[in-house]
């Protein structure tokens, strides 16, 4: 398989982002700007801020900017509520032309006054994007002011599009969910083992099955972020015990940033395979020290593996020894599936992420074998190549990266945001294997 | 109060029908052959219209950004999209290049015309097509910003030639299925003719054993070079506003006979394409293209008493909305609410007009979204949509079935592969609108039959 009348496959500046793992890990160049002309796979400021909090049910997400924006975001994610469902609609001010002349702040504010006539939300986040950026509409301005005029929380998120990456806009998330975080008086946690999760957004439920076992095992989930979450359970954050992360890369800054203000310690979690759950239960009873939680995890743990075990095998006989290809957001999904495919007999030959860390890569070279090409913010012609060069037969990526895997012929696996069944927890591991399996061993192959 | 624009102003859009002007403007560049684009503005840009626009057609939709940073949005990006457009003809190797701009690159003042001058000089490429479109989001919809693409690649490559037989066949967003059929139908007419844009193949590209970062097929260069030398433009496209009208720029600019029609959608529609097909040509229409029409008219009979009840709702982009208005005319289908998410002066005036049936309760809405549709769509009544995926909406909120027709198509497989033009299309589009309301009744009758007139005491079942 080769490409017809294309040109080269790596740009020169390109090399030191992409290496192949021989021995010990060589430092990859990543969180640096895309190279212009790549066709680089990754998004903007804002869409990393609106991953993270348009999952808060409860509240109006208003962007103010060009009508785009808010077009390619309306309700694309499969985070799911057990109450409100505002959060499934896309608010924009639909800048034009005069108002980029004349500034669009009149404009925002009496947006703002309709949509809170007509909804009665207790939360309006106002999302920026690249003019606002430019044009210097005072966002800030315009929020303290309308919610001043309602009695009722009104907060801008600093998301313009070219202002950094994606990560950059978990980071203004982040800093909008600790502006909504209430201080807790005398600063004394909850009574019980009571913990907040974060970096779940409840896609298909996910969230619900991990608060589920956290019940079995005693353990009182407080707050969400932000799967399913709401404004008033999101200012209660502050008295959770413990806040345990599954998704570092949009959340490790707020783990961090509530450590630092209310003296919460945080966990690195994952609940995404078997082993992972597993030992991420155990980490988070351990943090408890009490031998009922410990009892009641270890139990959970034996008897949901019992269930799934099996099944999660039959599908190992029939993919052991195929290769897989990874190229997703982040690291912390990157370094999760790779064990994910160990649990059932397949080897990685390829990974990559958007916005992978540093740290994460050197977890990522640890865990792959010698020969596993790594690359980071890759393009569509260096996904090509390396995949057939390193014999790839399946891909995991996100909606852009599927057409690509089926037109050269390949498996592929969708780990992204608007996917509608769950890849958490024991019951996900199996979803996980079972699609795996789907697409893999499908009879279509035979026909190419 | 913000002053008042026109009739349609309002502070905020909920739930956007109109994409941006950029991503409309990606799409006639992929029907061109060997060609790319670059997007000059910020990374998430290209990233968004790529996701949008792959998954409408499950292929992958490769586009470059020249990745504006806040340092580029400072001190400019002219540096950025040289060095993109370097790093684009590394890795594909077009043949022509649009590089279309956004918000961030209009707002900064990025003077592109200029910056693509002096690269082709620089790297002594003076006669590449590079071919640069003011873009601006917060411009037009993604409509017209199809449209002014397509008028820009003419314009930069047709240059004066000899008359010759190929009639120029202008097409608006159709799915590559329509266009297929289209085709069909100029070559069951014995025309010669380019299609321009033509996704037929790129966008809709059949599993190879070979992999080509740009799709084979599109419109060749050396046809829109000779584009004013042919007899005629056909451009389905009757809503669209001369400014940014490529056959309009044809007839002007070398008198090329433009016949605008609109989209080969309804019997009538049909009809005057292929009418004027014969009066272009000379040549008479084929026995099994008359056999097709027959069959679109035995299916209109058979169907007319379902379609009598229909009620619709139509949304989309404005030639499609106005082929597919008409088309629920012809059937009995009585259209109540009629919207673009554009702003269109044409599409109203054409609808409302002499011949037309249009019904006298009807709504129209201009620079529509989709909670203006749906509150619209109550109030009247409707009891089908027809559009867009985006009318999942309608279905959600209001149990109104979706006949899914145009772009985006995101919730269902198959939407480059639906198949709605001519008679043969114009069919199967019936067919689909009839049997969701024939499903809709079977599913309804017997509880509403019940509640209308059932009087029993309910003790008594």
């Amino acid at each position: 398989m080769n490409s017809l009348r294309a040109g080269i496959t790596v740009v020169e500046e390109r090399r030191a982002s992409i290496h192949t793992k021989s021995g010990q890990s060589c430092g990859l160049r990543c969180e640096t700007d895309s190279i212009a002309g790549c066709v680089s796979q990754r998004a903007c400021v804002y869409c990393g801020a609106r991953v993270v909090l348009n999952p808060i049910t409860d509240a109006i997400h208003l962007v103010h900017g060009p009508i785009g924006c808010a077009s390619y975001t309306w309700d694309i994610r499969g985070s799911l509520s057990s109450g409100e469902e505002l959060y499934r609609f896309s608010f924009s001010t639909d800048l034009k032309e005069r108002d980029i002349i004349f500034g669009g702040e009149k404009k925002l504010a009496c947006a703002i006054d309709e949509l809170v006539e007509r909804y009665r939300p207790p939360l309006v986040l106002v999302y920026s994007t690249c003019i606002v950026g430019i044009i210097g509409d005072d966002l800030e301005a315009v929020c303290k002011a309308a919610a001043k005029r309602h009695g009722i929380e009104i907060l801008p998120v600093q998301s313009s599009g070219f202002a950094g990456s994606k990560s950059d806009g978990y980071k203004a998330a982040c800093d909008v969910l600790m502006r909504l975080i209430e201080p807790r008086q005398g600063m004394q946690p909850f009574p019980g083992a009571v913990i907040n999760y974060l970096g779940d957004f409840n896609l298909a439920g996910e969230a619900w099955i991990i608060s589920d076992y956290l019940r079995r095992m005693g353990i009182r989930l407080n707050v969400v972020f932000t799967g399913d979450s709401s404004y008033h359970t999101l200012k209660k954050a502050a008295g959770a015990a413990l806040n345990v992360i599954q998704c570092a890369g949009s959340m490790g800054y707020l783990g961090i940033a509530m450590q630092e203000r209310y003296g919460i310690p945080y966990m690195n979690v994952s609940f995404l395979g078997m082993e992972d759950t597993a030992n991420s239960l155990r980490q988070i009873a351990g943090f408890f020290n009490d031998a009922e939680i410990t009892n009641k995890c270890e139990n959970l743990i034996a008897r949901e593996s019992r269930l799934v075990e099996p099944q999660i095998m039959g599908y190992r006989q029939d993919l052991e020894g195929k290769k897989a290809a990874i190229y997703v957001g982040g690291g912390f999904k990157a370094i999760s599936l790779i064990k994910q495919f160990r649990e059932i007999g397949i080897d990685v030959v390829m990974i990559g992420t958007q916005t992978g860390r540093h740290e994460e890569y050197d977890t990522i070279e640890g865990l792959v074998g010698d020969g596993t090409v790594v690359l980071d913010d890759a393009n569509p012609a260096e996904l090509e190549q390396f995949m057939m060069q390193q014999g790839a037969d399946l891909l995991v990526g996100g909606v852009k990266e599927r057409p690509l895997a089926y037109k050269l012929g390949l498996a592929f696996v969708d780990h992204n945001h608007d996917r509608k069944h769950p890849l958490s927890g024991f019951a996900g591991a199996v979803n996980f294997a079972r699609e795996v399996h789907d697409t893999v061993c499908s009879p279509v192959w035979q026909y190419l | 109060m913000v002053d008042r624009d026109n009739d349609n102003f309002r502070n905020v859009i909920e739930n956007p029908c109109p994409m941006c002007m950029p991503l409309g403007a990606i799409l006639p560049f992929k029907g061109i052959e060997n060609a790319m684009v670059i997007i000059h503005g910020s990374q998430g840009c290209a990233t968004y219209m790529r996701r949008h626009i792959a998954e409408h057609y499950n292929e992958p939709i490769d586009v470059a950004s020249s990745s504006i940073s806040e340092r580029g949005a400072i001190y400019g990006g002219e540096d950025n999209l040289k060095k993109g457009l370097d790093n684009l003809i590394q890795l594909y190797n077009p043949g022509i290049i649009g590089i279309l701009t956004t918000c961030l690159a209009e707002t900064i003042g990025e003077d592109v015309e200029r910056i693509s001058h002096d690269y082709l000089n620089e790297r002594g490429m003076a006669e590449y097509p590079l071919v640069p479109v003011p873009t601006p989001g917060y411009g037009l919809s993604h409509s017209e910003g199809y449209f002014l693409a397509l008028k820009r690649i003419i314009g930069r490559l047709a240059r004066p030639a000899p008359a010759h037989k190929k009639i120029n066949v202008i097409t608006p967003n159709l799915s590559p299925a329509d266009l297929r059929e289209i085709k069909r139908i100029l070559t069951l007419m014995g025309a010669e003719y380019a299609l321009c844009p033509d996704l037929s193949d790129t966008l809709d590209s059949p599993y190879s054993k070979t992999y080509s970062r740009i799709p084979a097929g599109g419109t060749p260069l050396a046809d829109i070079a000779v584009m004013p030398g042919a007899p005629a433009t056909i451009q389905f496209a009757n809503t669209l506003e001369e400014s940014i009208s490529p056959g309009h720029y044809l007839e002007s600019t070398f008198g090329v006979p433009l016949f605008n029609l609109p989209v080969p959608i309804g019997l009538e529609a049909c009809d005057i394409f292929l009418d004027v097909l014969h009066q272009v040509t000379g040549n008479q229409i084929p026995d099994s293209l008359l056999i097709e029409r027959g069959r679109l008219l035995d299916a209109m009979i058979d169907s007319h008493k379902y379609n009598a009840q229909g009620r619709s709702v139509i949304f989309g982009e404005p030639d499609l909305v106005y082929a597919l208005t008409r088309t629920c005319f012809e059937n009995g289908i009585k259209p109540m609410v009629v919207a673009t998410g554009s702003r269109n002066k044409n599409l109203h005036r054409l609808l409302t007009g002499p011949n037309m049936h249009w019904p006298v309760d009807a709504c129209f809405l201009d620079e529509a979204d989709y909670a203006s549709i749906r509150i619209h769509a109550k109030e009247k009544g409707a009891n089908i949509a027809i559009g867009s995926s985006e009318g999942r909406y309608l279905t959600e909120r209001e149990d109104i079935p979706l006949v899914r027709i145009g772009f985006p198509i995101h919730d269902r497989v198959g939407g480059q592969r639906l198949l709605s033009a001519g008679y043969t299309g114009t069919t199967m589009l019936l067919d689909r609108i009839t049997n969701a309301l024939l499903e809709d009744q079977q599913r309804h009758y017997r509880l509403n039959m019940y509640l209308s007139y059932f009087s029993g005491d309910l003790e008594m079942r």
